[in-house]
């Protein structure tokens, strides 16, 4: 089961981001007000959602069980660690995107709108996290670390999700429910937005699986260097 | 102090790793209860890296090891560090606060009577140097400090990194009537040094070590 | 916990007594940063006290990171890690006892830096007054978080990872904290970033008596 998953995904994940383009930007019809740029609604929120939610909530999950003592597995920090820097990515394209929609919309690439400045911060923990990775060789140390840093900073995942509300700013407000969860679109786009969060979805879980193997694969070139080392040390103390 | 001749320090196979590099590539020894073990060496030989494992201060990449009870792989390192003393080489405590308001904060954390810091710094030497801030004291004196806690504490595992350096020979008696008088208390007491102790009559049971790994035990 | 708490605030902070680092560098540092501020908005907006709130807690800000370079070097001195670390003090106790000082000591130089604000950016009186239950507040919040991220970021590349992985993490506490401010300057709602920078102290404050431990460990 697991293979015929493993062996599905790439295809399927082509498949529904294909599928995706295809209706985004042929089948279903421009916006009343901003025309194709609308379009952009079938990327946009869907990679904010696999920045923000998606790949954030798994580093953390991934983290606080590395933390707790029953489930702590180097598995779990390697989830992290590569959900992290799929995070990064994702965060990157939620800002471009992002601005590229704006651009036409409010006429400026960039504008001090909270939820904007929430997810450059964002963009910046991820980034923060790597660089702390990065500062120690010792695993240990590292994963414990890294652990520690998403948990705090999946705190401010939150604080993105209510500067909508709270801030009242030029960003628009929740676009596909309104406050009393009226859903705002409808027919053929509504089909195509939740297929652009299953599509991007599926392409998360796609470039998880293979940062992961390339993890695994890095981890073991370590262990050879380490068994090496250990060679050569206790060859100091030959007799 | 619990005088024990059980052993105090099992290790089989300890490794410590520090970013990929090991400093401890497989040692094996037993250390018995209320004894003077010293463990010698070259520079690089791993001596202040067992006597940190040995204190709970780095962890065990691979092996097995139990010291005073505590399994140094799933137990409680936290645990073991109360269990311990510690005197390092670099000198104890904060640079800014006297040797007096260093041993209160050191007997308040540990719960210990602070009406004991008055006659430990008297047997190690330092009572006109009480008031004075770390900083201002020699090499010499900061180990002389670290001495003085270890007699407030009176662990019952004592692990010494080479406390005979910078240390003149008057000095240095001073040290082997010291140690001469905890183990004889009960203690189990470990000390890194470069050569075996001058004072044979503290019949010191000598580790030799070579390359993260024992090259000598008499045991 | 808050008996291990109040020992290392009190060591904390007589240590600070003893060195005066902070009246001596940090506070005079805050001032020249302060009016280093009012030089770069220029000679018409110097005076300007609608950028103060903003300005204050970017100064502030500056501070924070120096403070908490010199809470986590106090404790990274190789000699002094080995000896504290075989007192087994209670890592939940270390925290808070660490923030405690860390806000007291950030605390007194806001007094410095609020009067700043009134002489060289002319905020008001009666509003630099009011505004001040928030930044005490959002100061015990960077207090926690700096903590947290002190300890995190300790090590070999302390100085200049410190930055990187706090800074966006006080980013939220500094909207609230500068939002608040001008609410108190010029009227306006302030509940909502009193819930923002408390639920931040308060989540901040459980991560680190949970956690901590586990970054003294490595």
């Amino acid at each position: 089961m697991k293979t015929l998953v493993n062996r599905l995904l790439g295809p399927v994940t082509i498949l529904s981001l294909a599928l995706t383009v295809w209706l985004g930007l042929w089948v279903t019809p421009p916006d009343r007000v901003q025309g194709n740029w609308a379009r952009l609604v079938y990327v946009h929120p869907a990679v904010a959602w696999v920045a923000l939610y998606l790949s954030f909530g798994t580093a953390a999950i991934a983290s606080a069980l590395y933390l707790w003592p029953r489930t702590r597995a180097a598995v779990m920090d390697r989830v992290a660690h590569c959900a992290m820097e799929v995070s990064v990515v994702f965060i990157a394209l939620t800002l471009i995107t992002g601005s590229l929609w704006g651009r036409p919309t409010w006429g400026v690439w960039w504008v001090w709108d909270a939820r904007l400045t929430s997810t450059a911060v964002l963009g910046v923990l991820a980034l923060g996290y790597l660089a702390l990775r990065r500062a120690t060789d010792d695993t240990g140390q590292r994963a414990r670390r890294g652990a520690v840093y998403v948990l705090l900073a999946a705190i401010n995942v939150p604080i993105v999700h209510f500067s909508v509300l709270w801030w009242k700013t030029l960003h628009q407000n929740a676009t596909v429910f309104t406050a009393n969860r009226t859903l705002t679109i409808h027919g053929i786009m509504a089909w195509t937005l939740l297929l652009s969060f299953v599509s991007f979805s599926l392409a998360f879980a796609w470039l998880l699986r293979a940062r992961y193997r390339l993890e695994v694969a890095r981890e073991g070139a370590t262990d050879r260097v380490v068994e090496r080392a250990l060679d050569e040390r206790r060859r100091e103390g030959a007799f | 102090m619990e005088i024990s001749a059980a052993p105090v320090v099992t290790l089989r196979d300890a490794v410590v790793l520090l970013n990929d590099f090991p400093l401890l590539s497989g040692v094996t020894l037993d250390v018995p209860g209320a004894s003077l073990t010293v463990v010698t060496g070259p520079n690089g030989a791993g001596k202040t890296s067992l006597l940190m494992l040995l204190g709970g201060l780095v962890r065990l990449s691979r092996g097995t090891g139990v010291v005073a009870g505590v399994d140094l792989a799933s137990g409680d390192l936290r645990e073991l560090r109360r269990r311990v003393g510690w005197l390092g080489h670099e000198g104890s405590f904060y640079d800014d606060l006297s040797a007096r308001e260093n041993l209160v904060f050191a007997a308040r954390a540990l719960e210990r009577p602070v009406d004991l810091i008055g006659p430990a710094l008297e047997r190690v030497g330092l009572s006109r140097r009480a008031n004075s801030p770390a900083r201002r004291l020699s090499a010499g004196q900061r180990r002389r400090l670290g001495l003085a806690w270890l007699l407030v504490r009176r662990p019952a595992l004592w692990l010494l990194d080479e406390p005979y350096a910078s240390l003149d020979d008057e000095g240095r008696e001073f040290f082997d009537d010291l140690i001469g008088d905890v183990v004889d208390a009960g203690a189990t007491v470990l000390v890194s040094a470069h050569d075996p102790l001058r004072a044979e009559h503290l019949r010191p049971r000598a580790v030799s070590l070579v390359g993260g790994r024992v090259a000598e035990d008499p045991s | 916990m808050i008996r291990t708490a109040l020992l290392v605030a009190g060591k904390d902070l007589r240590i600070e007594a003893r060195s005066r680092v902070l009246l001596w560098q940090v506070v005079p540092f805050g001032v020249m940063a302060l009016l280093l501020s009012g030089l770069a908005l220029g000679p018409s907006h110097a005076g300007n006290s609608d950028a103060a709130p903003g300005l204050f807690y970017l100064v502030v800000v500056l501070v924070t990171l120096l403070m908490i370079n010199r809470s986590v070097s106090i404790e990274r001195r190789p000699g002094t890690w080995a000896s504290v670390a075989t007192l087994g003090l209670d890592p939940a106790g270390v925290f808070l006892g660490k923030a405690l000082a860390l806000a007291v000591e950030l605390w007194l130089t806001a007094v410095v830096l609020l009067v700043g604000a009134v002489l060289f950016l002319h905020t008001t009186l009666h509003g630099t007054v009011v505004a001040i239950p928030s930044v005490v507040e959002t100061l015990a919040a960077l207090a926690a978080a700096g903590t947290l991220y002190g300890g995190l970021s300790a090590g070999g590349a302390a100085s200049t990872l410190l930055p990187l992985v706090a800074l966006p993490a006080f980013a939220p506490l500094l909207i609230a904290g500068e939002r608040s401010f001008v609410a108190a300057l010029h009227g306006g709602a302030l509940w909502e970033w009193w819930v923002i920078v408390t639920v931040a102290l308060a989540a901040y404050v459980a991560v680190g008596i949970l956690l901590y431990g586990v970054l003294e460990e490595s």
